[in-house]
């Protein structure tokens, strides 16, 4: 048995129960590296090369925590999931492509990456295959990594169907697995959802309504509370009602991709547009919030596609937040407080 | 129809005569300037890379000057280069500006839509599908001679007595170019163009450091965007070697694809290709250059420009194990020409000493 690592960023918010059940199933510990903070973000910034935008910086920070550790790091290489985008060239930003190299190159003392190639648009059962390349890694036979696999994609699934319950991804995996130890940070205490307080929908229509805003962005920057400045936790005090990307279906959201002249050309930003785009034509949405890092490079066309496109869905109003290292809780709290302050006031005006 | 494309390098000389014989009215792009940079800028979004900037300010310049068509390239990603144009369309409608752009598509990923856009140019120019065959070959056979010439002039210039007679001599070989008007033509003037930068008068006793270019392909191609920096390399007595020409590009990618061999060098650090842009390919020159005994390479890449962060980040690595020295240039709006003049020369200065230093190691190593 030997002790694998999970970074606890980018990808971890959307594939983390997957891979919990994979690697457990073929008898493995997981160890997770903690939620950020300080000291990971600024070992992370002193480790990447300094152009790169913030969430690779953390990531970098998450494997230097591991390193010394665990015997692995589980950080295979996100190429493509599906077979989708204008000439199916789906794929991830480039970044995400080399980041086992980036993380190998520049940490110092890493143990090995287990950075198998996750390149599945020809062919969906490609998965298997690809769990057996890493079973074979961690010595497992292929029937071994197989029998795993089918367990963790069952998972995986019951894990997006609480999504769509509107279930926030911290929240679902601390469902899905219950003894695992309470890491999460504690600004996201006091979140309330409206499902898990069993109200009925007379109670809900006597209460006075809360303000309901989308937030759409990429999974590691809304998600992780100390990066965004815990604009989750934020919102649910001021009792708004969050919704993000991920917890549309994937048929909702390529619904909206015949809007655009061309598909971007990256997974999490083609769900964050079509996200942004479902959420604007929506009547109920009040608002919508785009959370962004600086000098993120799909970002700039997301960004000011969103914004444009907010102003042609009858001007739904739109923020869009930018993180970096300096971002402190203080700055997101006055923007999202003015931005609520604002939707409040456009609903009693009307 | 007035139509217009984005200005790269010399290129323009070859599409100029493009439009012109499709049967359009050509708006020429002006070279960018500090005024389209800063068009550019207040338009664009804040973290869109230098390029995108640029063209931005091109597109508003061409637009005030009458054009009603823009013709530029798409892309399969993943750089973000290829939704430039989706973009500039969106930005340029909120603007409230009457233009079209029709990006062609690299015919490897859309044929038919392709061939559909070329159509269209063709239809509203009213020229014949025989006469639009002809006018893309003169053109390839331009954009070809062009790139020839320049090469060339990179090679010269390093070695030539008089400050500045190459560069001159170049805009005289290119006038010729610009003259020509068939097949024949071109080839006659490219040869003359070769002659006339043969004749400048040359050192040749001097024994220049050689410097490969590599980078994101808008800033390598287009000089005002990288502030010249061949034509300064190569006053400083710096003889360049570019790893990227247009005509080279387009025939690596649209039509056949060549870079396989190029990935196989960058797999031991880059275990992905391609990677968007040039990515993969600046670790893979790197070490080309390297094994063609040059002594260094300058990397050069717009702000925030991704595959070109992620080849930064693993560059150290080649340039240690391959022992070739390696300066990035992450070129921005707020880059000064001071500044990379600056940097330049103290890289210069470097390779100069590295070269002092060998050689008298290998010259003890004979005397032993």
């Amino acid at each position: 048995m030997s002790k694998i690592g999970v970074p606890r960023t980018l990808a971890y918010f959307i594939y983390y129960p997957l891979w919990k059940t994979f690697l457990e199933e073929l008898g493995q510990e997981v160890i997770v590296s903690p939620p950020t903070s300080r000291e990971i973000l600024d070992q992370g910034v002193k480790d990447a090369v300094n152009d790169a935008c913030i969430p690779i910086k953390v990531y970098h920070g998450h494997a230097a925590w591991l390193r010394d550790k665990v015997d692995y790091i589980f950080s295979p290489r996100l190429v493509s999931v599906r077979l989708f985008g204008d000439f199916g060239t789906e794929t991830f930003c480039p970044k995400f492509l080399g980041l086992p190299d980036m993380v190998r190159l520049t940490v110092d003392k890493l143990p090995p990456l287990i950075d198998t190639r996750i390149g599945i648009k020809k062919d969906p059962r490609e998965i298997f295959n690809i769990a057996a390349e890493m079973g074979g890694i961690l010595g497992k036979t292929e029937a071994d990594s197989n029998r795993a696999c089918r367990k963790a994609l069952a998972v995986h699934k019951k894990y997006q169907k609480l999504l769509a319950q509107q279930v926030l991804p911290p929240d679902a995996i601390a469902q899905l697995f219950p003894d695992e130890p309470e890491t999460n940070n504690k600004t996201r205490k006091g979140v309330v959802h409206r499902h898990q307080d069993a109200l009925t929908a007379q109670q809900l229509a006597d209460e006075e309504p809360g303000l309901n805003i989308a937030v759409v962005g990429y999974p590691y920057a809304i998600y992780d509370d100390y990066i965004n400045g815990g604009i989750l936790g934020l919102l649910s005090k001021e009792k708004v009602q969050v919704y993000t990307q991920d917890m549309l279906s994937d048929k909702v959201l390529n619904r909206q991709a015949r809007h655009l002249p061309k598909s971007t050309f990256w997974y999490f930003s083609n769900r964050a547009v079509y996200g942004g785009l479902h959420f604007m034509k929506q009547k109920r949405i009040d608002g919508i919030i785009h959370v962004t890092a600086f000098a993120c490079g799909p970002d700039s066309v997301v960004d000011r596609l969103l914004e444009i496109e907010a102003h042609r869905h009858n001007s739904k109003p739109y923020l869009s937040i930018t993180i970096d290292e300096h971002t402190g809780e203080a700055g997101i709290r006055t923007r999202v407080e003015a931005f609520i302050d604002m939707l409040n006031y456009r609903r009693n005006k009307k | 129809m007035k139509v217009s494309f984005p200005h790269m390098g010399y290129s323009y000389l070859a599409f100029k005569w493009m439009v012109e014989h499709a049967g359009h009215e050509c708006i020429i792009p002006p070279e960018p300037s500090k005024r389209t940079l800063d068009l550019g800028v207040r338009h664009s979004p804040e973290f869109a890379c230098i390029p995108f900037k640029i063209l931005m300010g091109t597109y508003l310049e061409v637009v005030e000057m009458g054009a009603e068509m823009i013709i530029t390239s798409g892309s399969n990603g993943p750089c973000r280069a290829g939704l430039y144009w989706v973009m500039h369309q969106y930005l340029l409608e909120e603007l409230g500006k009457p233009v079209k752009v029709v990006a062609l598509e690299p015919p490897l990923c859309d044929l038919p839509d392709f061939i559909r856009k070329l159509r269209m140019i063709r239809k509203t120019g009213g020229i014949s599908m025989k006469q639009m065959v002809w006018v893309l070959q003169v053109t390839w056979e331009k954009v070809k001679a062009i790139d020839e010439i320049e090469k060339r002039s990179h090679e010269i210039r390093p070695y030539e007595t008089g400050r500045g007679d190459t560069t001159r001599a170049l805009w005289q070989a290119l006038e010729f170019i610009d003259m020509a008007n068939n097949i024949q033509d071109v080839k006659d003037a490219h040869r003359e163009g070769l002659k006339i930068l043969e004749a400048v008068s040359q050192d040749n006793t001097r024994n220049p450091l050689k410097v490969g270019i590599i980078g994101e392909i808008y800033v390598v191609l287009e000089p005002s965007a990288n502030h010249y920096i061949q034509i300064m390399l190569g006053e400083m007595g710096v003889q360049t070697d570019r790893s990227i020409y247009l005509s080279g590009y387009a025939k690596n990618t649209t039509i056949i694809d060549l870079e396989g061999d190029l990935y196989a060098v960058a797999r031991p650090y880059l275990n992905e290709a391609p990677i968007g842009g040039h990515g993969a390919n600046s670790i893979a020159e790197t070490i080309l250059y390297a094994r063609h005994g040059f002594d260094g390479v300058v990397q050069l890449a717009p702000f925030s420009c991704i595959p070109e962060i992620v080849a930064k980040s693993i560059l150290p690595s080649v340039s240690r194990d391959h022992n070739i020295p390696v300066l990035t240039l992450f070129i921005d709006e707020q880059t000064g020409k001071a500044g990379v003049q600056t940097r330049l020369e103290a890289f210069v200065d470097l390779m100069e000493r590295r070269r002092e230093v060998n050689q008298s190691k290998s010259a003890r190593r004979l005397v032993i």
